[in-house]
């Protein structure tokens, strides 16, 4: 029977090899956010504030071009809301949990956590073990009641690598020299991530539509360009998925 | 004072749609719709980031042989595509980059 620690331990340990590529991105958003002139404090802040790596990467580098704050604070809020879905997808399981262990999973809840605890959770529902928080006095019932554990597990272990990979950034980018062109991993960043999620048509019309109207508007004041971008890709990849 | 402002605001607005369907579920649901509008969000918001970084690295279209950032960029598509490993895109991309910039 899997007790609180047993799962803390075990959702720990799911997110060690996801670590593994989270270090350098860390790593590389401390550096590109000294580049972009954010100082050490704020950048490492960002990175409890926000806790989300591709909104700060993009925050960073509107803050370097001096963009205004309310397009960056829009940007970096559209980027997020994919953690809706997150969001919905795990709240089934988190039901019977007290509103301080809701706030509390809910900070933590990052693509990366989200895809170790879902995996957990859903190979628990084909175990029959019920919903996280089932009720505890049900002996039967007790692993799921624990299972929040895990996600808390998975999320700390990626909240503290997350914090001291950009406090290492932070501290190269000060003497890491202009010439080696560090700000390119950003773009570079960004294609490891976008290459697996395309994964059928409807994505890749999203992607090449939202790119090319990126360039095309990129004239526009204040970066609005990347905004109606992103927007008309999105619109143009629910098109395309209806049509199929 | 105004980049603390700023990142606190998205860090407002990430914790709301975070928390959002975990305190509220029962009250609301996510219609479909939206489910499949936000599938969407991470491709479009990621090539529009990546087109203008490789095609216009100077603030204009550039397509030319010259262009150093497109030609690494589209190292780095090759080797995401075949390897979908993270740390290997970006320093096959960097690598290539470096390399071409030493040379030319």
């Amino acid at each position: 029977m899997a007790s609180s620690r047993s799962e803390f331990l075990s959702g720990l340990k799911a997110q060690l090899p996801i670590l593994i590529g989270v270090i350098p991105f860390g790593m590389i958003y401390g550096v590109v956010a000294v580049g972009a002139g954010l100082g050490g404090q704020a950048a490492q802040a960002m990175s409890a504030i926000v806790f989300a790596g591709s909104a700060q990467f993009v925050a960073a580098q509107l803050f370097g071009a001096g963009v205004p704050g309310l397009v960056i604070v829009l940007t970096g809020g559209v980027i997020n809301l994919r953690h809706a879905l997150y969001s919905a997808s795990l709240a089934p399981y988190l039901q019977q949990l007290s509103p301080k262990w809701k706030w509390l999973l809910a900070y933590l809840l990052t693509d990366e956590a989200y895809a170790v605890t879902i995996t957990h959770f859903l190979k628990g529902e084909n175990l029959g073990e019920g919903t996280v928080g089932d009720a505890p006095d049900n002996p039967e019932r007790h692993a799921a009641f624990s299972k929040h554990w895990y996600f808390l597990g998975a999320g700390l272990a990626l909240w503290g690598t997350w914090q001291a990979s950009t406090a290492v950034g932070i501290t190269l980018g000060a003497v890491i020299p202009q010439s080696w062109s560090i700000d390119f991993t950003v773009a570079l960043t960004f294609i490891a991530l976008l290459v697996p999620a395309l994964r059928e048509r409807a994505s890749l019309a999203t992607a090449l539509t939202a790119g090319l109207v990126a360039v095309v508007a990129a004239g526009l004041p204040y970066r609005l360009g990347l905004l109606m971008a992103a927007l008309v890709g999105i619109v143009v990849g629910v098109w395309m998925e209806g049509r199929a | 004072m105004k980049t603390w402002l700023v990142m606190i605001a998205i860090g407002l607005i990430t914790y709301a749609t975070r928390l959002s369907f975990i305190l509220l579920l029962g009250r609301m649901e996510i219609s479909s719709p939206l489910k499949r509008a936000l599938q969407f969000v991470p491709p479009a918001v990621l090539s529009a980031i990546i087109f203008p970084e490789l095609l216009m690295p100077q603030g204009k279209l550039d397509i030319s042989g010259s262009n150093l950032r497109l030609l690494a960029g589209m190292l780095a598509f090759v080797v995401a595509w075949r390897t979908k490993s993270a740390l290997l895109t970006i320093a096959a991309g960097m690598a290539g980059l470096l390399l071409l910039q030493a040379l030319i």
